[in-house]
């Protein structure tokens, strides 16, 4: 167990320092710099003044050391301060990120808790009713435009309706209600946003999840358990299901670049102050700072992510940890 | 083909993307209208038997800019794709092939690139540039090739053991040659579906872009902006938002059932 975390976190190293550099090449590549829009574009600010300023900045040097430089601090968790407000940047990033995770850890949870049981029904039931509208349902998942069915909701259930709020994590009058009564606003105000975070990758996981089982459902250890006078319901529950939710596990992992990615989206429309969000703010203010502290920490959740999978992983299939 | 024939799904999407082409390029001979003329007495009305679809908040027929919309948006998911399928053969083949420590630095490259969200690099690097279409199909393809190159590693890694591989060698045949003549065709057949269902996920990524403001700028119509121009007036005029949003999703869907039954017949043939 020790020695295959061990080795698995030293597997993260290479591919840490990687995100790092082509986060900062991908925004240092593009022509122009940072400071262009205050300076050479401002007719105000004199050649001088601009020299200065690129030096103060460090853009006079090459542009590997600048990449050192910015990397040493990064380790810090010192990312640069804000070209909008002068802030630091992790101090930015921390204040939106817990409304991002939440979103996005609720979008994970309603993902399993529909998509699981959705795609076993789907494989045992093959060619029902429910599985052929299941089969529907996916593809409809998969090819809609996620922002414009947020915005057909939000205008139906928000504006004609009035049965949900359309923006905003929390009500004008949040800081008067009590615990629970603020835990349901959130919760309120939750439940567009994260449905239409989650209906992309529950698509995804319904159908893996299907075609996983159905894959079980092929093996001999399965004929063995009928062979051997089970009934079909101890046979798919016992003996088929372990088997075919494990390779869900490593999709889920898989899956969270997506979400992260589409906070951007659902941030937008709802108005909520998520990292999503800041990243937009950032990237149409061409807060370089900014923009290259969330490029990096969404790359970070990832592979966060994919090391969790992992390790779930193996602590839930014996034949990994045997081999080892 | 054949196959493809007997899917019904698939064939209904088959036609529908076929209807969708023949709409991008009889675009001017088959809109009623100029997709860019303004009509200040004309703004906002419903659809009817002069403006099918109900013009926008400038007076402009939306079935028009949907028809021109249509040029824009589905080459932009042909040709993102094509740059992504040609990235991720090219990475994928070499890595397959020669192995070792050039197939471990770029499947490192590969996992790399895969942890970054992909709509945060897409719309970083779009922002940076400037949104022209020549920059939202590189960047598109340039972010989603990844999938592609795994996919023709795996498979140049079971086909470079057979023996007919060995045969070209024997002969003399070059690595160059080997590759490009021997290995790929025969790896095609995974790569067609994921290029398939890469077109969908394209225009999607595009409209998206779009809605966000840093798409296809206007007045050029693409589906994504048609839409994004109807969102603040969607609780007056649904008809801006709701029209091109049905295209986006027939056409997606489309791509998606034929990408699925072309994998239903590639999967039955290897079996």
């Amino acid at each position: 167990m020790t020695r295959y975390i061990t080795k698995r976190v030293l597997s993260l190293v290479p591919v840490f320092f990687g995100i790092t550099l082509i986060s900062f090449f991908v925004i240092h590549l593009a022509p122009g710099k940072p400071t262009e829009l205050d300076s050479s574009l401002n007719p105000k600010v004199s050649y001088e003044a601009r020299l200065r300023w690129e030096k103060i900045e460090g853009f006079d040097k090459p542009i590997y050391i600048q990449y050192a430089k910015w990397l040493k601090k990064f380790i810090t968790f010192d990312f640069g301060r804000s070209y909008i407000d002068n802030r630091p940047v992790s101090k930015k990033i921390l204040e939106r990120i817990p409304v991002t995770l939440l979103l996005n850890m609720s979008a994970l949870v309603l993902i399993l808790a529909i998509g699981v049981p959705a795609g076993i029904m789907s494989a045992i039931r093959r060619g029902s009713l429910a599985d052929r509208l299941t089969t529907v349902s996916v593809f409809i998942g998969f090819s809609v435009p996620e922002f414009w069915l947020a915005l057909l909701l939000m205008s139906l259930f928000g504006i004609s309706l009035h049965w949900l709020p359309v923006s905003g994590i929390k009500s004008m009058d949040f800081e008067y209600l009590t615990f629970s009564g603020k835990a349901l606003d959130v919760l309120w105000h939750m439940i567009l946003p994260v449905a239409i975070a989650a209906l992309g990758s529950l698509a995804g996981i319904s159908r893996y999840m299907r075609s996983s089982m159905i894959g079980v459902m092929h093996q001999d250890y399965i004929r063995t358990a009928r062979a051997k006078g089970l009934d079909e319901s101890a046979v798919i529950y016992k003996h088929a299901l372990k088997n075919a939710v494990l390779p869900v596990i490593t999709i889920l992992g898989l899956s969270v670049p997506g979400l992260i990615g589409g906070s951007v989206i659902f941030e937008s429309i709802f108005s909520i102050p998520g990292m999503g969000r800041l990243f937009y703010e950032s990237v149409m203010a061409r807060d370089y700072n900014t923009i290259m502290g969330i490029l990096s920490i969404g790359a970070i959740l990832t592979l966060l992510g994919n090391f969790l999978a992992d390790i779930a992983y193996f602590c839930a299939d014996p034949r990994i940890r045997v081999s080892e | 083909m054949k196959e493809l024939l007997k899917n019904k799904i698939a064939f209904a999407g088959m036609i529908f993307i076929l209807v969708i082409i023949a709409f991008a390029i009889l675009a001017p001979l088959i809109s009623p209208y100029d997709p860019t003329q303004i009509d200040s007495k004309d703004i906002l009305s419903r659809p009817s038997a002069k403006h099918i679809f109900g013009t926008d908040t400038l007076g402009r027929d939306v079935l028009s800019r949907i028809i021109y919309g249509s040029r824009i948006s589905l080459s932009i998911g042909i040709i993102a794709v094509g740059i992504a399928v040609l990235i991720g053969i090219f990475f994928g083949s070499v890595a397959g092939y020669y192995g070792g420590k050039i197939d471990s630095a770029i499947m490192r490259f590969v996992d790399m690139m895969l942890c970054f969200p992909t709509l945060f690099l897409i719309l970083a690097v779009i922002a940076l540039l400037e949104p022209s279409i020549l920059n939202i199909m590189v960047v598109i393809g340039a972010t989603s090739w990844m999938g592609v190159a795994r996919l023709v590693r795996a498979e140049i890694l079971t086909l470079k053991e057979r023996d007919y591989i060995n045969a070209a060698r024997l002969m003399g045949a070059s690595d160059c040659r080997i590759i490009f003549r021997h290995l790929i065709p025969n790896a095609i057949g995974p790569v067609l579906v994921s290029a398939t269902l890469g077109i969908g996920g394209a225009i999607l990524i595009e409209s998206a872009l779009s809605f966000l403001g840093i798409g296809v700028q206007p007045p050029t119509p693409s589906w994504g902006n048609i839409l994004m121009d109807g969102k603040s007036t969607l609780g007056v005029a649904w008809w801006v938002t709701v029209f091109p949003g049905l295209f986006i999703f027939f056409t997606v869907l489309s791509y998606n059932l034929l990408g699925e039954a072309l994998r239903d017949i590639f999967e039955t043939r290897l079996k």
